[in-house]
């Protein structure tokens, strides 16, 4: 069984937000991209566990972006996986994006593709429900634990105020959150033996685009803070009550 | 044309962030010049014909026992067949935990373009284009759909109930759900505590409160408000708090109508997860804290202190 493992290129999560052209483009000039925090501590972690443990044959890594996006799959072949494929598009759409993927899970017949709960900047949460559906296999989100149990996974998934235990057959898509694994730090050895890991990059296939962004803006600055005495707090009571009318 | 509102329900009853895709849903038909429709999956106690007064003009149910627990697969292929069943050409969703796993599945069986995490009513006056949060709130995308259908997931707790008094026609399906791959074995729900991602009000503690032993400062008042708890990502880490309630960047992200923030310094990532809070409170001793920075109101002062005595405060004024 072959494990694919989405991997996608943010802003670090300290970033300036800013915009420009008429706010319809991120000012990227000095901002540090990441790999998606989600797709790295969660996703590519317990793939690299379900590997050691000998539940995976393989671990490979794909990626939809620009030449840019790189840097950004090579840090995650130093985490592990054997292999990566870059499929050539900076399109955002996650539709197009979804297709990209489901391209390339189809191509490799993984028994689990695994994607992160969401992109910190686009916030989607939905390219892993998309692949599923265009591979017409189960999803499970959100999840925070998962095991394997024959040609079954046993996924813990967080729901309303709780959590869920599904068993579902192989293969199927999922997306991982906090839980799933602890966060690793690539060595000096897989830094380097990621220079040498094999990374196929690719002509996208012909998707359609369902969505475009038109513009972008920042949430207006907040008023400033009204401080209360910390020797009256009872007054702070009183304003959020009358004031805010927030209880 | 119509509009058609996924409603999601957890042991027979509807979900307050569903409720709010209702009442959006009901104004985007407004909007439109059309009616709203609801479709609602499992075992309902609750009376629909009273979802009239959230805007629903009929009501489709499928009273089946095997669709009180989702599987994305199964709900999606039910929920497109209704959609072009009414000619939907926008379908709702709130962005909540099954909402994230069916939109998506929808999006492609339909060939309808989705935005998820909408905070607006869509903008019709040039094409369809929704406003949703990006860079984990800390931006808004105006995000155009360029597909005859539309699938808008709502976040919750950004757009208010509205009723009237109104009475829906309910109407049952007679549909056989396809077989679910997904076997659920086991179901955990904190009882009794009001679940973080659906509370108004939410009071939160960080490594400032010191140790667990201490926590009664933040779980006292929060009975008090009838309220969440929640605290930063460090405090869940070390164990001081269960998991599920750590919100941020990679917890949680939350818009309560009202966030206290109590000793939790307010770095970056924390604030990724409750900016979106309508009022925020912080109390921390130290001035320069970031918090501050993001708040609305504040107590520069010592929670072991000043904490004691908000919660005899809200007492006071609770028992009137
Ligand atoms: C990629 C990444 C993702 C992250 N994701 C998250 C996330 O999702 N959520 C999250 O919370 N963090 C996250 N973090 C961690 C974040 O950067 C901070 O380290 C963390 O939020 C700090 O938690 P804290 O405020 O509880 O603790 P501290 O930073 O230790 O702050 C404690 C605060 O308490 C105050 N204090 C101390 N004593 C008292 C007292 N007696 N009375 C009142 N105030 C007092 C102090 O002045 C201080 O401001 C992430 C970090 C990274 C790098
Ligand atoms: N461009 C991309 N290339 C590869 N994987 C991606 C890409 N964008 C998103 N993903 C994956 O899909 C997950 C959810 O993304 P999103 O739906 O955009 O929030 C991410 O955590 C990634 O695992």
């Amino acid at each position: 069984m072959k494990i694919l493992v989405c991997i996608s290129k943010t802003p670090d999560t300290t970033a300036k937000i800013a915009f420009t052209d008429n706010n319809t483009k991120f000012v990227a000039d000095g901002v540090q991209w990441i790999i998606n925090p989600y797709d790295e501590w969660y996703a590519l972690v317990r793939a690299l566990e379900l590997k050691e443990a000998g539940l995976a044959e393989a671990i490979h890594l794909v990626t939809v972006g620009a030449a840019d996006s790189e840097p950004i799959i090579r840090k995650a072949l130093a985490l592990g996986g054997e292999e990566a494929i870059r499929v050539n598009s900076d399109n955002h759409d996650p539709f197009y994006i979804a297709s990209q993927i489901a391209a390339v899970a189809k191509e490799g017949n993984y028994g689990l593709v695994f994607t992160g709960k969401e992109t910190i900047d686009y916030n989607g949460s939905s390219i892993g429900g998309m692949v599923a559906e265009l591979l017409d296999m189960p999803y499970v989100s959100l999840a925070t634990k998962l095991d394997l149990e024959g040609d079954s996974a046993i996924i813990v998934r967080e729901i309303e105020g709780g959590e869920e235990t599904d068993k579902v057959q192989l293969p199927l898509v999922v997306s991982c959150q906090k839980g799933m694994a602890e966060q690793r730090i690539p060595n000096m050895k897989g830094i380097m033996g990621a220079r040498s890991k094999p990374l196929k990059v690719i002509e996208p296939v012909a998707a359609a685009i369902l969505t475009t962004v038109v513009s972008f803006d920042l949430p207006p600055a907040k008023a400033g803070v009204k401080l209360v005495s910390p020797e009256n707090p009872e007054e702070l009571v009183r304003l959020l009550h009358e004031e805010a009318k927030a209880f | 044309m119509s509009v058609l509102i996924f409603l999601d329900q957890s042991e027979g009853q509807i979900k307050k962030s569903s409720l709010e895709a209702a009442s959006y849903g009901a104004k985007v038909a407004e909007l439109m010049g059309t009616s709203a429709d609801a479709i609602i999956l499992g075992t309902v106690n609750d009376d629909l014909t009273a979802l009239g007064k959230y805007g629903i003009k009929k009501v489709h149910t499928i009273k089946n026992d095997s669709l009180n627990s989702l599987d994305a697969q199964v709900f999606a292929k039910i929920i497109a067949d209704a959609a072009t069943a009414i000619n939907a050409n926008v379908v709702i969703f709130s962005n909540n935990f099954n909402g994230k796993a069916i939109a998506p599945r929808l999006s492609v069986r339909l060939k309808a373009g989705l935005v998820s995490g909408a905070v607006a009513l869509p903008d019709l006056s040039n094409g369809f284009v929704v406003r949703k949060n990006v860079f984990s709130g800390k931006a808004f995308a105006n995000v155009s759909i360029t597909t005859a259908v539309k699938i808008i997931s709502l976040n919750p707790n950004s757009y208010s109930i509205v009723t009237t008094d109104a009475v829906a026609e309910v109407v049952e399906l007679a549909v056989t759900p396809g077989t679910s791959k997904v076997q659920v074995t086991a179901t955990n729900k904190i009882v009794g505590e009001v679940p973080l991602s659906e509370a108004e009000i939410v009071v939160s503690g960080g490594r400032g409160l010191k140790g667990p032993e201490n926590w009664a400062l933040v779980t006292d008042l929060a009975k008090l408000l009838g309220a969440a708890t929640a605290c930063s990502r460090p405090v869940a880490d070390i164990g001081w708090r269960p998991h599920h309630e750590h919100v941020g960047q990679t917890g949680l992200a939350i818009a309560p109508n009202l966030y206290f923030a109590i000793g939790i310094s307010g770095a970056i990532q924390h604030l990724a997860g409750v900016n979106r809070s309508k009022v925020i409170v912080v109390i921390n001793k130290d001035p320069e804290a970031p918090f501050f920075k993001a708040a609305d109101y504040g107590i520069v002062g010592d929670a072991f202190e000043v904490m004691p005595k908000i919660i005899e405060a809200v007492k006071k004024l609770k028992q009137g």
